[in-house]
């Protein structure tokens, strides 16, 4: 089934992404994502970035034609979208360091505003750094990290954990980013004995756990995941390693 | 102690139910999982000659009573596919699922099947949604007939035809598949849909047209395997709306030796091959029905 919902409002978050707000009020967790259909060019799995009991979002970075189309879309103009899918992360534990990596910052700001809990948002520069205010709000401290120093930690998400874990002991590590990003994380969460779950990415089709397209080894991201826990992802082979193009060709990251 | 083992000809399987083409079903390690939950075997996604992105999204949606889809026959090629079959035999039965334009791309799909340790090859003459192939070629039965003839001829594994409901000469169609050999009928694939959103005035599926599966087809196919029941003396599998083992109860007494099960993995998980087993257990303990065979065709009586 799908819904075909109204934008409320719409945020610059960067010179490339935008927040749209919308009128909806499923129940949603957060790191679910939902399907969004661009009508003339796609549809697309996205992550929920705001949760409210009538609103949602979703943060949109313009990379392909489909983002790109939405980034033209006015206050006021209709979105079709179905879901929530996923099973989004697990939350019971408030003593937990929230790690948001890019545009990947989107499918954790959610956690963030419920559990108040700690948070880095990491980016390639300070013109990358997206959703500051709302982490600002909400989050017990917030620290920053960029790849080229522009602003705060001069380095990359994981190096920034690896600072903070030595600082204070944590329940587990809560991330989504890009999947090179996580990979070194899980690494890192391994090396140190940290749990961590972390929100995976994969080709998407169906998104509710029917075609099978999104498989990383024998688990479908949109159904058994996207988010992982540590010993879960320690059983996945492709995790970091190679991912599936539209036929299902194996494509190597290196 | 009733038992669930069940032959499809010459195929034994120590339980009835299958995954049905095209669900998780496309790579080694998800069939094996499959495998691992309950199923008797398991069928491929469709493989063609060459690598198939398919249709672009949108190409699923849930309706109410199912699911509609227009994946459009995504799948690597039967080459880059023989990894994939290296891994999921080990493990048990897999049905090579294979889609084709003629007799030419069927009789070397089959024989790349054969190769690759497929226990038997399921033609799929039933797609309702890609253009030249499926529904297109599985409509006319002197070209089912031909298929038929021409795999049987190139493979010594078992042949099953996937049959379309969408046709008035469905048994006609399944007589063909008999006289030219074929070892089994596998009835029904998805029934031809569409959906339109009012708000944008246009169809949904980027391809348009799409299929119907899930509960709200199941009629449609339990009739079909009835009506193939009547006229056919080859054993059948019935697909299309099973979700738990009165659905799966209803295709064997209308005359299926063996059953798919497809949109219910959405719905149930993959537990549903645990149910089905569990339940159709229970209903021959009480019933009296000490196998499945003592159940096939039932209704009919």
């Amino acid at each position: 089934m799908s819904d075909t919902v109204r934008i409320k409002q719409i945020i610059d978050e960067a010179y490339d992404t935008k927040t749209f707000v919308f009128d909806w009020d499923a129940e949603v967790r957060p790191g679910q994502f939902i399907m969004i259909w661009i009508p003339g060019t796609d549809e697309i799995p996205m992550s929920v970035s705001g949760i409210s009991d009538t609103t949602k979002s979703i943060t949109v970075k313009a990379i392909g034609d489909a983002t790109k189309r939405l980034h033209e879309y006015k206050v006021g103009d209709r979105l079709t979208i179905r879901g929530p899918y996923g099973n989004g992360f697990d939350l019971k534990s408030r003593n937990i360091l929230i790690i948001g990596g890019g545009v990947g910052t989107a499918a954790i700001m959610p956690a963030v505003v419920e559990t108040g809990a700690d948070t880095i948002i990491a980016a390639r520069s300070d013109r990358d750094l997206i959703m500051l205010d709302t982490a600002r709000k909400h989050a017990a401290n917030l620290w920053i990290a960029t790849d080229d120093g522009s602003a705060g930690f001069h380095g990359n998400a994981v190096q920034l954990m690896n600072e903070k874990l030595k600082e204070k002991s944590y329940d587990y590590v809560i991330s989504c980013g890009p999947e090179v990003m996580l990979y070194f994380m899980f690494k890192a969460c391994q090396d140190a004995d940290q749990d961590c779950q972390l929100s995976l990415e994969r080709y998407m089709k169906c998104g509710a756990g029917v075609c099978g397209c999104c498989v990383m080894d024998d688990k479908r991201i949109c159904k058994d995941g996207p988010v992982f826990t540590r010993d879960q992802i320690a059983q996945l082979t492709e995790f970091g390693v190679s991912r599936r193009d539209a036929c299902g060709r194996v494509v190597k990251f290196r | 102690m009733v038992s669930l083992k069940t032959d499809v000809g010459s195929i034994s399987l120590e339980n009835p139910g299958m995954i049905a083409s095209g669900i998780m079903d496309e790579t080694g390690k998800s069939l094996v999982r499959v495998l691992r939950s309950g199923a008797g075997a398991a069928v491929t996604k469709s493989i063609g000659l060459e690598p198939k992105p398919g249709h672009d999204n949108p190409c699923f949606m849930e309706v109410r009573g199912g699911y509609v889809n227009a994946m459009g026959l995504p799948n690597p090629g039967i080459e880059l596919f023989r990894e994939e079959m290296e891994e999921a035999v080990k493990e048990g039965k897999i049905i090579g699922s294979i889609y084709g334009a003629g007799p030419e791309d069927f009789s070397k799909l089959a024989a790349r099947m054969e190769d690759y340790g497929a226990c038997a090859v399921e033609l799929n003459l039933s797609c309702p949604h890609a253009k030249g192939y499926g529904m297109e070629v599985g409509t006319d039965p002197a070209m089912v007939k031909a298929i038929v003839s021409a795999v049987k001829s190139s493979v010594s594994i078992p042949v099953w035809a996937k049959l379309t409901p969408n046709t008035h000469i469905l048994t006609q169609i399944g007589l063909a598949v008999q006289e030219a050999g074929g070892d089994a009928v596998v009835a029904i694939n998805t029934l031809k849909a569409m959906v339109i959103s009012p708000e944008f005035a246009r169809p949904i599926m980027s391809n348009k047209f799409c299929g119907l599966s899930g509960e709200a087809v199941k009629p449609v196919g339990v009739r079909a395997i009835y009506d193939l029941a009547t006229v056919l003396d080859i054993p059948l599998v019935g697909v299309g709306g099973i979700s738990n083992w009165r659905d799966a109860a209803e295709y064997i007494m209308a005359g299926a030796s063996a059953f798919q099960v497809g949109s219910a993995v959405g719905t149930e998980g993959l537990c549903v091959f645990k149910n089905i087993n569990e339940g159709l257990s229970a209903f021959m303990e009480e019933y009296g029905y000490g196998s499945i065979r003592s159940m096939v065709g039932a209704a009919h009586e």
